[in-house]
């Protein structure tokens, strides 16, 4: 049972992913004939003839999208227009600052909504429960971007607390097993991550928030939860073994389906703070039409979001039995 | 299902049972207004949400001056500065090229709120077709809108949005359209699990019966069924909508520079923020964060009066 869900879910993932690289192969094609990104403005009719045939742009469309999908089975995306190197290249090496911000905001988001939530729906109706979702509506509705340049304004420039731009590698450092490196640069990197992630993470900490506070309300009025309380359980226990557990299935799914949405606030933060990670990467190569690595780091995120995703399901399966006979 | 209804009545009790819609629509907008008055933020938020539409539709007469027009020699004045015959000329300041904020910010309140509303009816509308079609014949088709779907949902959308600008160019009608598609799985997912609830109800049952057409049943009994967490969601959506504009106008992305967006705004802000000028981030700022906060609290009103079971959830 369990083995054929997870098998069923993995080929929903291949028809997902053959997706993603379809349409990736054919923004390539959207603004018109490619051979014009990589030959010069200058070049004759004769050269772009020649480089259409050398680029194989000259196949028919379904040919060129399987020696495409070739070239992603393998890892090679072609090199970038612009920087003369492999365009996965290129996206790995800024890929550990991008991970740090992305980790740090989610570990932001979930650590803080949990506890705020719980509180919030246990003293529910009271100032407390008032100022948490006050709290959480702001959070909902500040543009991020704006947030992260009052942080600046305010944080960086008006206390001189914390930086204002840049970045301290954590784990590239660690990736490479330079383990002395990214524990003496530990403390720095957390001092320049302060900021970009609140900025990226403030949106999905207040809907968490909200979403824990909504699913605790609804736990806690349930039989089981009166059972456990009428057992004379302590209200501690009842919380966290009892009521805590349930409410938090609906939550594992939003963090997976969070780390597409957290990606968009990266783009901008990244933007604000001059961070330098894939974000910023990819948005300059759209900017410049580099187009082979936008398609490297599309693909990337998206199998990293297929990947946690099929994770994150199994995992509910696991802490809900009821999911898998739907 | 209104000439069905007239030639059998005994269709007609079943509509009205089940169909929602049927129900006197008179006192359900007493109630709303009622509902309204009493929990008081909502109303707050509809009259900001009226003074900034007011702000949209009439900018033009509104604004003190032309938001494109320089002024080097009052650039990045503070707010409130008083000239030498004690004049405010720029109640929130000027931009580094001398242009009045004020004026900027009101025109921008056009942009925002007309790509947040036209989005997401685009998105919408395309959403709850498809979803109450993926629900209603279920199969093949089924599979295939909901597998596009997933597909969608596992393609980070900012690229794409980026991507689609980047290729179609800035302008408020690519805008409305690439931010319009960015949403209809939400609303392709609702529409479709609540389709499948209904699908096999007694009054869908009874006009197949009678012998109506698909399409005349997904639309007049099916529809109205679905409509209420698809307006929830709307309401909400505008909100996230307007957000998403505002990032994209400071990604350079949205429309045009020379017309004045918040986003935009901000976005020039970033050169001369080392410098001091804290007038030229806070103000657009604080207009998106109005605009989008009131949307929000009216959408919590919006769901707590369609499902009564949520309230204060």
């Amino acid at each position: 049972m369990m083995l054929a869900y997870i098998i069923r879910r993995l080929l929903q993932s291949v028809v997902v992913i053959i997706g993603v690289t379809l349409l990736s192969f054919l923004t390539l094609h959207l603004a018109g004939d490619p051979t014009y990104l990589y030959v010069s403005e200058r070049a004759s009719e004769e050269e772009i003839i020649q480089a259409r045939q050398r680029l194989g742009f000259d196949r028919p469309l379904p040919v060129q999208y399987f020696s495409y999908l070739g070239g992603v089975l393998t890892g090679n995306f072609g090199n970038s227009l612009r920087a003369r190197q492999p365009a996965m290249e290129l996206v790995l090496e800024r890929l550990p600052a991008t991970l740090e911000l992305t980790i740090f905001a989610m570990a932001i988001s979930t650590l803080v909504a949990i506890p705020i939530g719980i509180v919030a729906a246990i003293n529910r109706g009271t100032p407390l429960d008032g100022g948490i979702m006050l709290f959480a509506m702001f959070g909902q509705s500040i543009p991020s971007f704006w947030l992260g340049i009052m942080l600046i304004l305010a944080v960086g420039l008006g206390l001189r607390a914390l930086p204002i731009s840049g970045h301290v590698p954590f784990l590239e450092p660690l990736f490479s097993g330079n383990f002395q490196l990214a524990a003496s640069n530990a403390p720095e990197t957390l001092r320049y991550l302060i900021m970009p992630s609140i900025t990226v993470g403030v949106f999905s900490l207040s809907r968490n928030a909200r979403l824990v506070r909504s699913a605790m309300l609804e736990v806690l009025s349930q039989e089981y939860v009166t059972t456990a309380r009428s057992k004379g359980l302590g209200e501690r226990v009842v919380i966290v073994r009892h009521a805590l557990r349930n409410a938090l299935i609906p939550i594992v799914t939003m963090i997976g389906l969070e780390f597409g949405f957290l990606l968009s606030g990266v783009v901008v933060a990244e933007t604000v703070f001059s961070w330098p990670g894939v974000g910023r990467l990819v948005f300059n190569a759209i900017t410049q039409r580099d187009i082979p690595v936008v398609q490297a780091s599309v693909i990337l995120f998206s199998f990293l979001f297929v990947g946690l995703n099929l994770i994150i399901d199994i995992i509910y399966v696991q802490l809900d039995p009821r999911i898998r006979l739907r | 299902m209104t000439d069905t209804v007239r030639e059998n009545p005994t269709i007609k009790g079943v509509s009205v049972l089940h169909g929602g819609a049927a129900k006197p629509a008179i006192s359900e907008w007493q109630r709303a207004v009622k509902s309204l008055v009493a929990a008081r933020w909502p109303l707050l938020a509809i009259v900001l949400l009226l003074l900034m539409a007011f702000l949209a539709v009439f900018g033009p007469q509104i604004a003190p001056r032309d938001p494109n027009r320089q002024s080097l020699i009052e650039r990045l004045k503070p707010p409130m500065s008083a000239d030498a015959e004690g004049v405010i000329a720029y109640p929130l300041g000027t931009d580094a090229l001398g242009r009045d904020i004020l004026s900027r910010v009101i025109y921008g309140a056009r942009v925002s709120l007309s790509v947040g509303f036209a989005a997401v009816a685009i998105g919408g509308i395309l959403g709850t077709a498809l979803g109450i079609i993926a629900g209603y014949f279920g199969g093949a088709l089924d599979d295939v809108i909901m597998r596009l779907a997933d597909i969608q949902l596992a393609f980070p959308f900012i690229l794409l949005t980026i991507m689609v600008l980047v290729v179609l160019g800035p302008g408020v009608g690519n805008l409305v359209l690439v931010l319009g598609i960015g949403q209809w799985v939400t609303y392709a997912r609702i529409a479709r699990g609540q389709t499948i609830a209904q699908r096999e109800k007694e009054y869908v049952e009874a006009a197949r019966s009678i012998g109506a057409k698909n399409l005349r049943i997904m639309v007049r009994s099916i529809l109205p069924n679905v409509l209420a967490p698809i307006i929830v969601l709307a309401s909400f959506n505008v909100a996230s909508v307007i957000l998403a504009e505002a990032s994209l106008s400071f990604l350079g992305l949205g429309v045009p520079p020379t017309v004045p967006t918040w986003g935009g705004i901000l976005a020039e802000s970033r050169d001369n923020l080392l410098g001091g000028s804290w007038w030229l981030a806070v103000f657009p700022g604080v207009a998106i964060m109005l605009t989008v906060l009131s949307l929000n609290i009216l959408g919590d009103w919006v769901r707590d009066f369609l499902d009564p079971r949520l309230r204060g959830r």
